[in-house]
């Protein structure tokens, strides 16, 4: 697999991040060169091997079904560069 | 059965498949301890996982997989032993994780059916591709502010399943009694409170259009319907738009729709120009969720007879059709409050059809004109019983009974009092009725006559008379009776 500006600008897009020429080079050579590295993997025989998700060999620990009734707007909407009326404000995104 | 569709040119055939949303019923989120209560002030029920604070980490409501499994087997699922979380990323402003949680390749429940039951007695299957847990989105208010959106994280993080049905749908009213149907069974399991209004239950609608017999055509998607009126509408003008397009030799190009409920119309979403490209992965900070045989085994010794099982108990406990059965047992309330009815009182089971229409016509009839619900309804089952009883016992005439239940209904008192307090009891005493009768002749006698002369259809007027004069109270096969003795 070849990462070529095409493929650069969409993975930019869909990351929401804006590249200028330079970086797309640069970005273009770091990623090959990672891809290059991981496809060494390809020489392995993974016929009938089931794909693993996890390392780990723990199982995934579980939560009672109990809800806290701490009020959290206030602590949530701290950061939030612009709220209204206890909600965040942003750039109308109407479709 | 014909399910077609005239255009201009042809028939076509509709082709559709449903994505149901359904909130998990839980008192936490998927992945938070935060409340899922509905209503609250906005951003008050946030936890620092809802609101993808840096270093937060999911850990996951067993509850929620309990549900999902039930609803599973609900469903005549398989339940998969082996599942796994992955991240469906796209930005939105109510996501603010920049993903969602969802599951992709290995859903926790997979291939089932449902039942869908017709009036005229057919029913058909419809098959369930998965079901699968994810996390449901905040919300987005357009219409408050002329340049903002308003975002409230409350809903950030929910349980939702997403259950996936075949294209085996062919009609819009297909479609509506196969999402009753689902939520009837998501009710009686008590896995979603069913709420369309709330948005506890949505759903996204594929539909293509074909002529009968070809391949499937190109479909598009209709987003986010939460009502069954507007999933039928949106069904019912998609279809035509196909069709138009089709029948005037264009083609349809695949896309994501949404549907104006005040225009009645599709149209497609705005930024349609980039392809979703969610980028499935697994979520590296979940482990696969594992469910043993054992587990799984003692969720199902949990579940409760579910509606298709009570429709047959009840077709062969009361001998009712498959379609009074069906209407009986999709809301777990009816069935329950019908329950109680037949067996407030032993006679009962052998009127198990009168008791049926009176729940069904006359009682919901009042329900729906005052716009209450049968539980908090002011007639109790017992009551509606003794009522049932009082006609089946011949003290009132159903038409009688009629006023007895509204009055019931706007005053809670009982069949009997009221019954008692209006003097309302039947009268069968032929020697009263036939009183009544000889009165009603003597000061009609032209009637009489046209009568005797050969004008038949006179015999109402008299009933009607008689009726009058005893307040409605007679008997009216003894009126009839006695009245055509007499006219001879």
């Amino acid at each position: 697999m070849k990462i070529d500006k095409n493929t650069i600008n969409k993975i930019a897009r869909l990351s929401r991040i804006k590249l200028d020429d330079k970086e797309s080079e640069d970005y273009i050579k770091d990623l090959n060169s990672i891809l290059d590295w991981v496809e060494q993997l390809n020489e392995v025989n993974t016929d009938n091997v089931e794909p693993l998700s996890n390392i780990s060999s723990s199982i995934l620990p579980k939560r009672e079904d109990v809800s806290n009734d701490t009020n959290s707007s206030e602590e949530i909407l701290e950061n939030a560069p612009d709220k209204l009326e206890g909600f965040f404000a942003v750039p109308k995104v109407v479709e | 059965m014909n399910n077609l569709i005239k255009g201009e040119k042809h028939d076509w055939e509709m082709v559709i498949g449903l994505e149901i949303h359904a909130q998990v019923k839980s008192n936490s989120k998927l992945f938070s301890s935060s409340s899922t209560k509905f209503g609250s002030s906005p951003n008050s029920q946030v936890s620092l996982v809802d609101a993808a604070m840096p270093g937060m980490l999911p850990v996951i409501n067993k509850y929620c997989v309990v549900q999902a499994v039930k609803t599973g087997v609900g469903l005549n699922a398989k339940i998969n032993n082996y599942s796994v979380f992955d991240r469906k990323n796209y930005f939105y402003a109510d996501l603010p994780q920049g993903y969602q949680i969802s599951q992709y390749k290995y859903p926790i429940v997979g291939e089932g059916k449902v039942t869908i039951d017709f009036k005229d007695g057919t029913s058909k299957d419809i098959r369930i591709v998965r079901l699968h847990l994810e996390q449901d989105a905040g919300k987005s208010l357009h219409d408050q502010n002329p340049s903002k959106t308003y975002v409230d994280l409350n809903r950030s993080g929910v349980a939702l399943m997403e259950i996936v049905s075949e294209p085996d749908i062919r009609t819009p009213d297909e479609a509506g009694m196969y999402i009753s149907k689902i939520r009837s069974i998501l009710m009686y399991l008590d896995t979603c409170d069913g709420n369309m209004q709330e948005g506890s239950l949505r759903a996204d609608v594929n539909i293509s259009v074909r002529k009968p017999g070809d391949e499937y055509g190109t479909r598009c998607e209709i987003k986010n319907l939460n009502s069954i009126k507007f999933i039928k509408q949106a069904i019912n003008y998609e279809a035509k738009r196909q069709i138009e397009i089709l029948e005037s030799g264009g083609s349809i190009e695949q896309n994501t729709m949404l549907f104006n409920t005040s225009t009645g119309k599709t149209r497609p979403m705005r930024n349609k120009e980039e392809a979703h490209d969610y980028r499935y992965f697994p979520d590296p900070d979940l482990l696969p969720l594992e469910i043993s045989k054992e587990e799984i085994g003692k969720i199902k010794s949990l579940i409760p007879e579910l509606p298709d099982e009570l429709k047959n108990k009840f077709i062969e406990t009361y001998k009712l059709s498959n379609y009074d059965a069906s209407v009986l047992t999709a809301e777990k309330q009816t069935s329950d409050y019908f329950n109680e009815t037949i067996n407030s009182d032993p006679e009962l089971k052998n009127h198990a059809k009168i008791v049926v229409n009176w729940i069904t016509s006359e009682l919901f009839s009042l329900l729906n004109k005052n716009n209450q619900d049968l539980n908090n309804s002011l007639v109790s089952p017992e009551n509606l019983g003794q009522l049932i009883k009082l006609i089946s016992t011949n003290e009132i005439s159903g038409k009688i009974a009629k006023d007895v239940l509204e009055d019931m209904f706007s005053s809670g008192k009982t069949a009997r009092q009221i019954v008692d307090e209006k003097g309302l009891q039947q009268v069968t005493d032929q020697g009263e009725i036939a009183k009544v009768i000889d009165e009603v002749i003597a000061e009609n006698p032209k009637m009489v006559e046209q009568y005797l002369a050969g004008k038949d259809k006179l015999l109402g007027f008299f009933v009607g008379q008689a009726m009058k004069l005893t307040k409605g109270k007679a008997n009216p096969k003894m009126l009839n009776d006695i009245l055509k003795s007499k006219l001879k």
